[in-house]
């Protein structure tokens, strides 16, 4: 099987601050990774500096393609929906307009979004500014869903919503991953273990445990890799 | 009261030149973080590039045809010259505002510099037909006729420019990249192109407020420093509007310019202290910036 994302001797310093560390791990084709760990260890600058949103070193194979020092959109038309952490909605434009923008080629499924969230289809005409939280962590998944692509790089999109609709965003995602690879950050572990096969865990900028899923079920290993009770 | 009304006409026509001077300038700003000081440069191009046209094609063409001709020319050459500003000088220098802010006054000096040189330093006479010229009799008023030129071609950028943002991709992408470039650029889109887009459009209306000031306001002269004199103005419009709004710099350049016309009548007439037009500009930004600092349609910083 090839590996959807390669990266070894990942370095990132932001405002002299040295937050990756020569982070390596590989991410296989196919279903649900997971990036783990507690905050501020490096998991969102580690998708941006897949994505080239941070200058890097090190190197970086994004599917089959040696990426570093791309420009951002040129490695995202190797086909990545990027889901950001603060859903990072253009809360001026319009839904309907949000999602035109993400169009990339013919490709375009609207149908496919609109029957996972019928809601922005009634919204369509409405502001994105104006969206609930919930609502805009739609669009943004809706946007990175709208190509099928083959990489979802998502980051944290249980983040301050109610457990009713991270349900909901979990089913929108174990449906998503049937076609696409998918690296994840997420904090909720009841999540993770719903949609992961693989954790990589993070630590100080450094990978420190690379495995399964049903590794999370060791309470010692949770709290001493993620600083939590693995009750969840 | 009738001269009240004929200084807010001629306000409203100086507001439509401050428009076009200072939208360019809040979308290259809003969009690229780039403060233009060449954005003069541009309208002082523009000014002259009507100038060469309207004086060197045969006046068989008659006067109106010229000076139709001399404004496209003008729109042209500002729209040009920004593009290649943005591809030969900028594009190296993202994310460099101190470099970005010396190359443009550089280019800005040289350039004024070059036109010196070749056209001299006094101001040059643009033919224009007549009727420019003369005003229009409106109900006990006399209007001048290059100030509906003004108004309407003012009016029609802002119309166009709205459209274009609010239908066409492009003005989606702009306005997305606005707001947060970062994510267009993760949606898989090239900004650059919209930048060099955005510098064209810019310069494009830089070039038209620069032949247009010289027609309305400046009795068809145009100067080598023209440009960067309006610039001033410009500025103080994009900073009151809010950066990177289209709708707060049309707002504000219509506050501006009537300000500017009611001041220097009104008090600068009666005291003889003609600057307290300009002088009144610089108190409202500063009324604006303490009041509400991201200006009056300008996003939270």
């Amino acid at each position: 099987m090839t590996n959807a994302i390669e990266i070894s001797d990942l370095h990132v310093s932001i405002a002299g601050s040295h937050v990756l560390q020569g982070v390596g791990f590989s991410v296989p084709s196919g279903g649900v990774t997971a990036l783990l760990g507690r905050n501020g260890v490096g998991k969102t600058t580690t998708l941006r500096a897949i994505l080239g949103l941070v200058a890097s070193s090190g190197r970086i194979q994004v599917l089959g393609h040696e990426v570093a020092q791309w420009p951002t959109h040129r490695i995202v038309r190797l086909g990545i929906g990027y889901v950001p952490e603060d859903r990072d909605v253009f809360s001026g434009l319009t839904v309907e307009q949000n999602l035109r923008l993400a169009e990339s080629g013919s490709g375009a499924d609207y149908d496919e979004v609109f029957s996972l969230f019928p809601e922005l289809k009634t919204r369509s005409r409405q502001r994105a500014g104006t969206l609930s939280g919930g609502q805009q962590q739609m669009l943004s998944i809706a946007r990175a869903l709208l190509n099928q692509r083959p990489l979802l790089l998502i980051d944290e999109p249980s983040k301050g919503l109610a457990p009713k609709i991270v349900s909901e965003f979990a089913g929108v995602l174990e449906r998503a991953a049937q076609h696409s690879t998918v690296l994840l950050v997420e904090q909720n572990l009841s999540v993770v273990k719903r949609l992961a096969q693989r954790i990589v865990v993070l630590d100080h900028g450094e990978v420190v445990h690379l495995g399964e899923v049903t590794d999370l079920d060791d309470p010692t290993l949770v709290r001493q890799l993620l600083g939590v009770s693995g009750a969840a | 009261m009738n001269i009240f009304l004929v200084l807010t006409f001629s306000g409203v026509a100086l507001g439509a030149i401050y428009f076009l001077a200072a939208s360019g300038l809040s979308l290259i700003y809003g969009l690229m973080d780039v403060l233009n000081f060449a954005h003069g440069l541009f309208m002082t191009l523009g000014a002259y590039a009507g100038y060469e046209v309207a004086t060197r094609l045969p006046i068989s063409l008659g006067a109106p045809t010229l000076v139709i001709l001399a404004i496209v020319g003008a729109t042209l050459v500002g729209a040009l010259a920004a593009g290649a500003t943005e591809l030969i000088l900028i594009r190296p220098l993202y994310g460099k505002p101190i470099s970005q802010i010396l190359i443009t006054i550089g280019l800005d000096l040289a350039v004024v510099g070059l036109l010196m040189g070749g056209f001299g330093s006094t101001a040059l006479q643009i033919p224009v037909p007549l009727w420019l010229i003369e005003p229009t009799h409106i109900g006990g008023l006399f209007l001048p006729n290059a100030s509906f030129l003004a108004i309407g071609a003012g009016a029609i950028v802002l119309i166009g420019l709205e459209l274009f943002l609010a239908r066409t991709r492009y003005g989606i992408i702009i306005r997305a990249g606005v707001e947060n470039r970062e994510m267009v650029r993760a949606l898989g889109i090239d900004v650059g192109r919209a930048f060099t887009l955005v510098f064209v459009i810019g310069g494009a209306m830089a070039g038209l407020a620069g032949i247009l000031y010289s027609i309305v306001f400046s009795g068809d002269l145009v100067s080598p420093n023209q440009g960067d004199s309006l610039l001033i103005f410009a500025f103080i419009v994009v900073v009151i509007g809010g950066l990177g709004s289209i709708r707060g710099s049309a707002v504000a350049a219509l506050v501006v310019g009537l300000l500017q016309q009611y001041t220097s009548f009104y008090i600068g007439g009666h005291s003889g202290w003609a600057q307290i037009g300009d002088l009144s500009t610089v108190l409202l930004l500063a009324v604006v910036l303490e009041w509400r600092p991201r200006g009056l349609f300008g996003r939270v910083a």
